[in-house]
């Protein structure tokens, strides 16, 4: 059977997306610090064959604000660390992928390159990764590395603040560059065990990557095997050029937020010409949509339920992607209109983590099946078997061969 | 000695990796990257009721005379991974990871090991290595920034930064109450604030309090600035002296040390790094240990150690012959690089001249040389003479207990689960079953809280 055409991901982020979404009775706000929370989330994913899941992650508390702390008690506060809970689920679960998020601007990507490669070993080739920047000056403050200057979301918007988000980006895609290629520094077949000549590897299968930029100076090679999936899945969300540029030179998925079909072309045509300007034309680049999702049986319904939310929260919701409330049909309705429009998946972000997860598992992803436009098994074991993306060569044996 | 009550001993695995005390030849040599070979590994030591796992940590491929080494078992997969994945299929074993603080940052670790708290329910433990070297230095965006000398003042002040942060949560914090909204009782929760000569941070720590409280510390330096470190500020020493002389020395030194800092000889265990042989009989174990001796040490692998000494290139010469008759370089920089530097190489000339004297004394080649004076296997025997002796040792102030490397992965581990550990559970120096769920439990260490005084009896 030929993959899904059609992608579906949940981006797992506490006890939902909704900032009151902890105070549900379905939520399990107590539950957030323990092994098992996670692990029932996905396992339900998995029970609606989704594609795979992301763990949203930060190195500092949320906030409702973008470059400061809010002081907030009435929200959820604090989180595990993505990869390990990732890594915590992966022999839980069979198919499912799994994509934590990791930090470009503060952690180092020798680190990280073996993070994801082990994630790929303990989940047997579900690993990916979402590679993500912080701009957020009491984040720097956290490793007093570098300072940044405070910072609003519309200040990023200026000529100074494009200036600095460009270098931040710059330096994430040279991260990325750095764990990619730390991934193909073993060729698949480095470990020989010649009893022979004594030789455990091979060591001209071995290889110094040398990479040197403006951030970064690394040599390589990893101390960790090149990953069963070659390289894992590097995703990014991007919502304008210059993260986009990212997706279109690094990435294998990027996660986009358009509100309505004609931005889902304009963004899908803009991210094509990067990939084009980035000689990757014929490279397979999965762009998808994030939606936030309140999904009930009428849409009465999922309204009512957002309004009472916002209620609790104190005010109306609003976010960078768009919020969705209606029933499983409707919201099949959109993703087949956004599809037809260029996307090839969807991102859902549950509202309420307890409610609308198993709305798209036991509602959702059943009518998609109806239609005909969702897989109705797993049809491979590997994340990237999964969204169709070959198992790259690797560079490195190229260069030899 | 009747009348002093037995100690109990603790028992940890070290799995198996990057040194050539792995057998990677033997057929019942499986992979020492394949998650299934860990979770056979742990879920033995399990099994047996082990204190804990050990995983090493190497950030650089060993080279030497600028080639990768390739002799020995190359690779290893990320700690925090595969302790993390490991979780998930084991449920008391402790999960000891050694994580370097000189390529690190505080924050970035600290929330590594309070997650891995969390998702283990108490099981995390940290190994705190300071290999400060530019060889290593050149994987990372600072490079090898750190002078040797100041390793240790760094890893003191980064594992005192990270007990400020793993402090900065009480534990009481999340309150998630519905009905009035409140999820945090205090919005300034997991604040803190650190200014000292490495690093200059403050904000909010993002992991609530776990169920350990701080993860267990692990400190495996052999330096006089090693063992203080140790003393003022480690849970347990993962040491190298498992002989009964060497072990009791280095054992005497470092509890000796604790009174200095206000802490008891009960407050720091020994665990010392110890191999095994286990057969039927006394004579088939040392027949056993022989060969597997000669597995380790092809002759190619001594060849390569004798030039960790000589620090030149050696290749020309005959393992089964004589040893060189010319001296060390004992002056140029290091042919061997990303090794922890060894005692035996910091006065090449005077090993050299010793393992002449030696090998000519015995008759011995250089392979026969490298055999006898490498690291022999500490306990060879039946398994009723292993018990004996390990009992014996810890009883004798060798240790408090052993961490064990076995020389096959996966399965090496399997049978001394199998026969030894019955045997030190009759004689009842060696726990039947758990009796926590912490690691900090099977040490018998206290929580912090308790040393505080924070936490209410329950
Ligand atoms: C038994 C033992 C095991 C060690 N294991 C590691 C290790 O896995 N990774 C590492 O980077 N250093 C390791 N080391 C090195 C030390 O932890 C330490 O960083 C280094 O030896 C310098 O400290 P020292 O001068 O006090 O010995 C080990 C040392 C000993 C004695």
């Amino acid at each position: 059977m030929s993959p899904s055409s059609l992608h579906l991901a949940v981006a797992l982020e506490g006890t939902g997306w909704h900032p009151a979404s902890w105070r549900e009775q379905v939520a399990r706000p107590r539950d957030l610090f323990t092994a098992g929370y996670w692990a029932d989330l996905v396992a339900e994913a998995e029970r609606g064959l989704l594609d795979f899941v992301t763990f949203e992650d930060g190195l500092g508390p949320q906030s409702s604000h973008y470059g400061e702390l809010d002081g907030r008690t009435d929200q959820v506060r604090g989180r595990l660390d993505a990869v390990l809970t990732a890594s915590r689920i992966a022999p839980l679960t069979r198919h499912i992928g799994l994509v934590p998020t990791v930090i470009a601007t503060h952690t180092e990507p020798f680190h990280i390159s073996k993070a994801i490669a082990t994630l790929d070993y303990v989940s047997a080739g579900r690993a990916g990764l979402r590679v993500q920047i912080s701009a957020r000056p009491h984040e720097a403050d956290h490793f007093g590395r570098r300072t940044f200057p405070r910072l609003n979301l519309e200040e990023l918007r200026t000529p100074s603040g494009q200036e600095r988000l460009t270098d931040l980006f710059d330096e994430a895609a040279d991260y990325v560059e750095v764990v990619r290629r730390l991934w193909d520094s073993w060729e698949d077949d480095a470990e020989i065990r010649d009893a022979a000549t004594g030789r455990f590897v091979d060591r001209d299968k071995l290889h110094h990557i040398d990479f040197e930029s403006r951030h970064f100076s690394v040599r390589g090679p990893s101390i960790t095997p090149r990953p069963p999936q070659g390289r894992p899945p590097v995703t990014a969300l991007a919502h304008q050029t210059v993260p986009y540029r990212l997706v279109a030179r690094q990435g294998d998925i990027g996660y986009v937020t358009p509100h309505d079909a004609d931005q889902v072309r304009a963004i899908v045509a803009e991210i094509r010409a990067e990939q084009e300007a980035a000689g990757r034309a014929d490279e397979l680049l999965h762009v998808f949509g994030d939606l936030v999702v309140l999904l009930d049986d009428d849409q009465a319904a999922a309204e009512d339920r957002r309004a009472r939310l916002d209620a609790l929260a104190g005010e109306p919701y609003t976010s960078d992607a768009r919020i969705f409330a209606g029933t499983s049909a409707q919201l099949a309705d959109l993703i087949q209109e956004f599809s037809e429009a260029g996307l090839s998946g969807f991102r859902l972000r549950p509202a309420v983590a307890g409610h609308d997860l198993l709305a798209i598992t036991r509602g959702l992803v059943p009518e998609l099946q109806r239609r005909g436009a969702f897989r109705t098994a797993y049809e491979a074991d590997t994340l990237r078997g999964l969204l169709g993306l070959p198992r790259p060569a690797n560079r490195y044996a190229a260069a030899t061969a | 000695m009747t009348s002093k009550p037995l100690k109990q001993i603790h028992l940890a695995a070290h799995f198996p990796g990057v040194n050539n005390t792995t057998v990677w030849s033997d057929p019942k040599a499986g992979s020492h990257i394949e998650f299934s070979s860990f979770v056979h590994f742990a879920q033995t030591a399990e099994r047996a009721k082990f204190d804990f796992l050990f995983l090493a940590e190497g950030l650089r491929l060993r080279e030497q005379g600028g080639n990768i080494y390739d002799l020995d078992v190359v690779g290893r997969p990320d700690t925090f991974t595969v302790l993390a994945a490991l979780a998930a299929v084991t449920e008391r074993l402790g999960l000891t990871g050694t994580i370097n603080s000189t390529f690190n940052e505080p924050y970035e670790v600290a929330r590594q090991f309070a997650g891995l708290d969390h998702l283990s329910g108490g099981r995390s433990a940290w190994n705190v290595v300071t290999s400060w070297d530019a060889f290593t230095g050149e994987n990372f965006r600072r490079g090898g920034f750190l002078p040797q000398e100041e390793r240790y003042s760094r890893a003191k002040e980064f594992l005192a930064t990270a007990n400020e942060l793993f402090d900065s949560w009480h534990g009481d914090e999340i309150v998630a109450d519905r009905t009035t909204g409140v999820f945090l009782r205090d919005a300034k929760a997991g604040s803190f604030v650190h200014t000292g000569q490495h690093f200059d941070i403050h904000g909010q720590f993002n992991v609530p309090r776990s169920p350990q409280g701080r993860p267990v510390i692990f400190q495996a330096g052999d330096s006089e600035d090693g063992r203080e470190f140790a003393a003022s500020s480690a849970d347990a020493v993962f040491s190298q002296y498992a002989s009964l002389k060497e072990g009791q020395a280095f054992y005497t030194d470092v509890k000796n040390r604790l009174a200095r800092y206000g802490r008891s000889h009960r407050d720091l265990l020994i665990l010392p790094a110890a191999t095994f042989v286990l057969g039927d009989t006394d004579a088939e174990a040392e027949e056993l240990a022989r060969e597997v001796r000669r597995q380790q040490v092809s002759g190619a692998t001594a060849i390569k150690h004798l030039e960790f000494v000589w620090n030149r290139d050696l290749s020309a010469y005959d393992p089964e012959g004589p040893l060189p008759g010319i001296d060390p370089d004992a002056g140029g920089d290091h042919i061997s690089k990303g090794r922890a530097q060894v005692r035996m190489y910091r006065d090449p000339l005077a090993t050299a001249r010793e393992w002449r004297e030696l090998a000519a004394a015995n008759n011995w080649s250089i392979r026969d040389l490298v055999i006898h004076t490498g690291n022999r296997q500490t306990f060879v025997g039946s398994p009723e003479t292993v018990a004996r002796t390990i009992n014996d040792f810890v009883q004798a102030d060798v240790s408090d207990g052993f961490i064990l490397v076995p020389h096959i992965t996966p399965g090496g581990l399997d049978p001394f689960a199998d026969k030894v550990v019955p045997l030190l559970q009759e004689q009842g120096v060696f726990r039947t079953e758990y009796e926590g769920t912490t690691l900090r439990d099977h040490l018998g260490l206290a929580h912090p809280d308790d040393v505080r005084g924070e936490r209410a009896a329950s």
